[in-house]
């Protein structure tokens, strides 16, 4: 063999060593990428399996929801009317007023009364439902009434004063038997006869 | 003639082929390790889903909720006036 077929003989194995370990290599790592994505597919096939009934279940817990919404909202309007029941919502929820209600288009065209700025919520709610309380009878331009500070306490005003402060001192029970700090001795003329008294003389 | 063949293919060729299959399998070994992490990822993901099933429970949950809400409402709708109309 010359010298030239011999380089050619070692270029020639290189060649095929090379080509031999990096395919060999290849194919393993190949092998790897085919089982991960075994379980990529798993994993998404079950993805696929557990969400497959969300978008219904969604949909029906929504359609709920807005039912119970317009339920809510059409009583509301009833009840407190158009302009105080948007109130009552801006007072609970700030800028709800401006969005309106969903089965009333022409909900936000009306003039929403502060009620959030003159009454605390609980005595929002409570008040409306009693229908007594004089809410939003001021012009919303005027000022606040509610005390910022001393909100709670402006809020009391509208019960009776007797559900805030301690009742009067009741008198306590008496105390009976040989304990009492009065002992009542038994009368002698209890039961006995009557006394007759002398006749008048004539 | 020969040689200069002979030496171009020894110093050109296996280096380049070397070089090339490097890349392949550079590019493999890269791919094992996000197919890898994305396997983990959707096996989280899975995991996550396993909730979803309560979904069900909310669903009536909602349902009894707007139920008592509607016999509720209809009962207010007894008890309190209507509103005066507007003037």
């Amino acid at each position: 063999m010359s010298a030239v077929g011999a380089v050619f003989l070692v270029a020639a194995a290189l060649i095929v060593l090379a080509l031999v370990y990096f395919l060999v290599s290849t194919i393993l790592a190949l092998r790897k990428i085919t089982a991960g994505l075994d379980e990529v597919i798993a994993g998404v096939s079950e993805i696929v399996e557990k969400s497959a009934p969300v978008n219904g279940v969604v949909n029906a817990i929504n359609a709920q929801l807005d039912a119970g919404v317009e339920l809510l909202e059409g009583l509301l309007v009833q009840k407190a009317g158009m302009s105080d029941a948007l109130g009552l919502v801006d007072g609970i929820y700030p800028g709800a007023a401006a969005a309106g209600f969903r089965a009333f288009s022409d909900s936000p065209t009306h003039q929403a009364p502060r009620i959030g700025e003159v009454y605390t919520r609980g005595t929002l709610s409570l008040a409306r439902l009693g229908r007594e309380a004089p809410i939003a009878a001021l012009s919303p331009a005027g000022a606040v009434l509610r005390n910022v500070e001393g909100g709670s306490l402006a809020a009391r005003s509208l019960y009776p004063d007797v559900r805030h402060t301690t009742p009067e001192k009741l008198p306590t029970s008496p105390v009976i038997g040989a304990g009492a700090p009065v002992q009542y001795e038994q009368r002698e003329d209890i039961g006995a006869p009557r006394k007759r008294l002398p006749a008048k003389p004539s | 003639m020969l040689w200069v063949a002979a030496i171009v293919l020894l110093v050109v060729i296996v280096p380049v082929v070397v070089y090339l299959l490097n890349g392949v399998l550079q590019a493999a070994n890269g791919i094992v390790g996000s197919v890898e992490g994305i396997a983990v990822v959707a096996a989280a993901g899975s995991k996550d889903l396993d909730a979803a099933a309560l979904l069900l429970t909310t669903s009536e949950q909602v349902e009894q909720t707007v139920a008592g809400l509607a016999n509720y409402g209809g009962s207010l709708d007894v008890i309190l006036d209507d509103a005066e109309p507007a003037r």
